[in-house]
């Protein structure tokens, strides 16, 4: 069965989830976003703490990749609420998610007359988005609509021989189906470029690859000097890894083995199916929203030591590497990577990760979204605020 | 009890030990070859599955992770005294 039951959009995009979404275009508004959100809880709130106080491109990053959350196709509707005076305007957000053709009102608080006012109308048009959400029917489509995104955190000396390698195996199932796989983290490629330029599909991605790789060593050789060694920590050392790129190699193998078909930046979305690089931070919060900017409908979160993130939404396959981790936040977890410690190939591991996909596509809760809805998303930010 | 070891890759020259394994173990491969275990290795770490010579390859991943440093048995552990880091971005980064 190589289908799964989603939502098309009006820019062909496929959701697997129907969320009507409130976005803030600035922090300034956060509380009004709360309001509704309170009031409508089927509605969930994207808060940040940005929108203003920066320029260049640190704010053209941020406008793009909220822009591009608000499009990811898990999202039927969304409501933009804008300040008024703020660097990324509301206004702006909304036309760019217009001509995506998907409904969405915005409503700029300090014309609406304040909190109150603005609250009492953000519920009446989320009601509405609502309504409208729920006479969207299910269909089936093709897995070469898909999209998923890796990511990996917090991990451990069994993330690179148990999770990760599984994980890489669904990768590779996924881009055998035509649909597309999103590997980012650079800081986690150091030391691979030259493996991972081999594995590009033209000269002009390999150079790609070569160039976002570089950029990430050069900038912890500037900052580490003749420290810069210690990117592997004697923890990793106790934990078996010798050197930078078998610690790397650990966390790319979620990448599978497939060409690489593209590199984007941070929030882009990519304009080609297959493997794709993303370059991002390797802080798991701004890392999850780079991804779902990007248009992932579902994302694969492998971890060591643990951790109860998710994405407001998207659902989030977590995927414990050991088994003490596993059944300590069972809560959280939804795969157990530590069977490969106790008899599964990595193979077999790997599909139990493709039923897993295939159960969430057509449906199944993660633990994320069954125990907790963060309202929040985390922008990637470099530079400071003035 | 679980497994012992695992092979990540097939083009590997390293299994990882996925347990504590102690000096003069020996583990049945899948290959139907033995492995003789020559000194003590800590869980996750690596063993040398064929002699590697100075200065050849080790492969972990199915990619290099690093050069023999010195002369290297079947069944001894790798790590920092008997693995070379290899150059990343025209540095020396040392592990």
């Amino acid at each position: 069965m190589n289908t799964f039951m989603g939502y098309e959009r009006p820019d062909g995009s496929i959701g697997i989830r129907n969320h009507v979404a409130i976005l803030p275009s600035v922090a300034c508004v956060n509380g009004v976003a709360g309001m509704i959100s309170r009031a409508v809880p089927e509605a969930i709130s994207l808060c940040h703490g940005h929108g203003c106080g920066r320029g260049g491109e640190e704010a053209k990053r941020h406008a793009r990749t909220l822009a591009n959350i608000a499009r990811n196709p898990n999202i039927a509707a969304v409501l933009i609420l804008g300040l008024g005076c703020e660097i990324i305007k509301g206004d702006m957000l909304a036309e760019r998610v217009a001509q995506c053709g998907k409904p969405v009102e915005f409503i700029q608080v300090q014309k609406e007359g304040g909190s109150l006012k603005a609250a009492k109308k953000g519920i009446e048009i989320v009601r509405r988005f609502i309504e409208a959400a729920r006479k969207c029917e299910a269909e089936p489509f093709p897995l070469n609509r898909l999209t998923i995104g890796l990511e990996c955190g917090g991990s451990d000396s069994f993330s690179g021989i148990t999770a990760n390698p599984g994980v890489g195996c669904a990768t590779d199932w996924i881009v055998d189906q035509g649909g597309t796989a999103i590997l980012t983290e650079t800081t986690e490629m150091i030391g691979t470029g030259h493996i991972l330029s081999q594995r590009a599909c033209s000269p002009a991605v390999a150079e790609a690859v070569t160039n976002m790789v570089g950029q990430v060593e050069k900038k912890t050789f500037e900052m580490l000097g003749p420290h810069a060694h210690t990117v592997i920590s004697p923890g990793n050392m106790d934990g078996g890894m010798t050197s930078i790129q078998e610690k790397s190699l650990g966390c790319i193998t979620k990448g599978g083995t497939r060409p690489i078909n593209g590199v984007v930046g941070y929030g882009e979305r990519p304009d080609k199916k297959g493997l794709i690089l993303m370059d991002g931070p390797g802080y798991d919060m701004e890392s999850l929203t780079g991804l779902a900017a990007a248009g992932a409908q579902v994302m694969i979160f492998t971890t060591g030591r643990g951790t109860p993130a998710g994405f407001p939404v998207i659902p989030v396959i977590k995927v414990a590497s050991n088994s003490g981790l596993y059944h300590n936040m069972i809560d959280d977890m939804d795969l157990n990577g530590g069977a490969v410690l106790e008899g599964k190939s990595i193979q077999e591991f790997g599909a139990d990760v493709v039923d897993m996909i295939r159960k969430v596509l057509n449906g199944e809760q993660t633990k994320a979204e069954k125990t907790q809805i963060d309202p929040n998303i985390y922008l990637r930010t470099t530079g400071r605020s003035f | 009890m679980g497994r012992k070891f695992t092979i990540i890759n097939p083009k590997d020259n390293v299994a990882v030990a996925l347990q504590e394994l102690r000096k003069d173990e020996v583990l049945d491969l899948e290959s139907g070859g033995k492995l003789k275990i020559l000194e003590n290795i800590p869980a996750c770490h690596k063993i040398a599955l064929e002699d590697i010579p100075l200065g050849k390859t080790i492969y972990k991943y199915g990619e290099e992770i690093g050069r023999a440093a010195n002369a290297i048995k079947k069944g001894e552990w790798i790590h920092s005294h008997n693995l070379q880091s290899v150059k990343m971005a025209g540095k020396e980064y040392e592990a």
